[in-house]
């Protein structure tokens, strides 16, 4: 998957480990020390980045997999750290104090005031931001910090506050934050009832039921439809499934000093992630040499075949 | 799942999958020759028996990806044939996914392709596809000889035609 974006045109890749340093631990994906090496000499050989993700929170008693993941990350020799939790953090800055440090979004800094204070106790050098700010006030937020900044242009919506969700743990009892997985695939099931719609739950927890031919979405929690006493006909009552995308929006971006752009791909597949990086790479160099982007159609690659741009453009996007 | 218009070939009885079987062992067999580490990520679901139900084909399939013993049978449509997992999706569509060419989440969102059973297990092989390098079809199209070589040669230009435009 690395080798698909890098083909693709990525500058740099995220990638983490089979264990719960990172936010997307799931079954079958991610890498092994070995697999990391070989990636990140691939990687480097066709000029690109590689970013090892420890970006879940180290819970006590369990520090040394994080500290491990680290030192071999370091020993490899990966371009970045992406990190949330400040022992994370500081081991690093103090163990690999030539490693550049970049804040996830995990953290959940949206303030001047926090991502100064990563900058200036671990030397954070790139902030990934929350998706939850509008274009001029990251103008106003690049204004304030003295480092890069990094913003989300496909894939989730993500307007929880993220690293504080604990909607998984509050259904299954694993911790998005703490574990590395929102809704694991072994806590998820879907039945089909006799009129042909499918029943999404998680634990015990039904999250949606979708009509025969209607669009299905991630079975997380915050995109679900409940019924209650107030409006008992379901309703989405935190998020609906429906990806962000930022394509139209590369010139603005690029205008209010946004570093670097991320896109959703970890859990994806080949197909999606050379589609959607070759897609972007193709726009974003037609933006750096003053053209248009030439806007492709990535609607059959999104959640629910809809998109948005979410906060980006207003936050009454709903 | 939608609704699929086009029409599913009759079922076959179990005494005439018999032919099918040796060409299935041979398929599986030739698809790990071609990429040893296709089953590495399966961890836990080695084990695993995966149905699946590929739209017209006039019968099941069934995979255990143990890497020491691999099985892929033809099963007749009709019993329920106990299963850790179900994948049910068109020929077209499973193949895309079986190649990378296809988006297993888009697929499902669009409900194309629809699952049942132990869900990880899914996810996890299909993470596993998505990491090859290479075709698993072109494994299939490369074990053709003779004859069905020179019959499936438009067939393979026409499939990798279509790929090329999928998403």
């Amino acid at each position: 998957m690395l080798r698909a974006a890098v083909d693709a045109g990525a500058d740099a890749v995220y990638c983490g480990f089979q264990n719960a340093t990172n936010a997307r631990n799931f079954t079958g994906l991610n890498f092994t020390s070995e697999e990391l090496h070989s990636s990140v000499a691939y990687a480097h050989a066709h000029g690109a980045k590689v970013l090892l993700a420890l970006n879940s929170f180290a819970s006590a008693g369990r520090f040394p997999l994080w500290k491990e993941a680290a030192d071999c990350g370091a020993r490899i020799g990966v371009d970045a750290f992406i990190v949330a939790d400040i022992g994370v953090a500081a081991c690093i800055a103090h163990h690999h104090p030539h490693c550049r440090l970049h804040l996830s979004v995990q953290a959940g800094a949206s303030s001047p005031e926090a991502i100064n204070f990563y900058c200036c106790e671990f030397g954070i050098r790139r902030a990934v931001l929350p998706r939850i700010l509008t274009i001029p006030e990251i103008r106003q937020l690049k204004a304030e910090i003295p480092c890069e900044i990094e913003t989300f242009v496909f894939g989730n919506h993500g307007l929880m506050v993220e690293g504080r969700c604990s909607l998984t743990n509050y259904a299954v009892g694993i911790s998005t934050n703490m574990d590395g997985a929102c809704s694991p695939p072994s806590k998820v099931r879907y039945d089909r009832d006799s009129a042909g719609a499918v029943i999404a739950s998680l634990g015990s927890h039904v999250i949606d039921r979708f009509a025969p031919d209607e669009q299905a979405g991630y079975p997380t929690i915050c995109k679900g439809r409940y019924c209650t006493a107030a409006r008992p006909e379901p309703f989405y009552a935190f998020e609906e499934p429906i990806s962000l995308n930022l394509m139209e929006m590369l010139p603005a971006l690029a205008a209010v000093g946004v570093d670097a752009l991320k896109i959703e791909g970890r859990q994806r597949s080949r197909a999606y992630v050379g589609n959607v990086v070759g897609g972007f790479r193709k726009a974003i160099d037609a933006v750096a040499a003053g053209r248009a982007p030439d806007l492709i159609d990535l609607l059959a690659l999104t959640e629910g075949q809809k998109q948005t741009q979410g906060a980006f453009m207003t936050k009454k996007w709903r | 799942m939608k609704h699929v218009t086009t029409k599913r070939l009759p079922p076959i009885p179990a005494v005439c999958l018999l032919p099918v079987q040796p060409l299935l062992k041979r398929i599986v067999k030739r698809i790990i020759l071609d990429h040893p580490t296709i089953f590495d990520r399966l961890g836990p679901y080695k084990q695993c028996s995966y149905v699946i139900d590929a739209g017209r084909l006039p019968f099941l399939l069934l995979l255990r990806p143990d890497p020491l013993n691999p099985r892929l049978r033809a099963l007749t449509r009709g019993p329920a044939h106990p299963c850790d997992a179900r994948i049910t999706g068109s020929c077209a569509q499973l193949a895309r996914m079986a190649d990378g060419c296809g988006d297993g989440d888009a697929l499902f969102f669009s409900r194309d392709i629809h699952i049942t059973g132990n869900l990880d297990a899914v996810v996890c092989l299909r993470n596993a596809i998505d990491d090859l390098d290479g075709s698993i079809m072109d494994s299939i199209w490369g074990m053709l000889r003779g004859p069905g070589k020179l019959l499936g040669q438009p067939a393979r230009r026409r499939y990798h035609r279509r790929a090329a435009t999928w998403a």
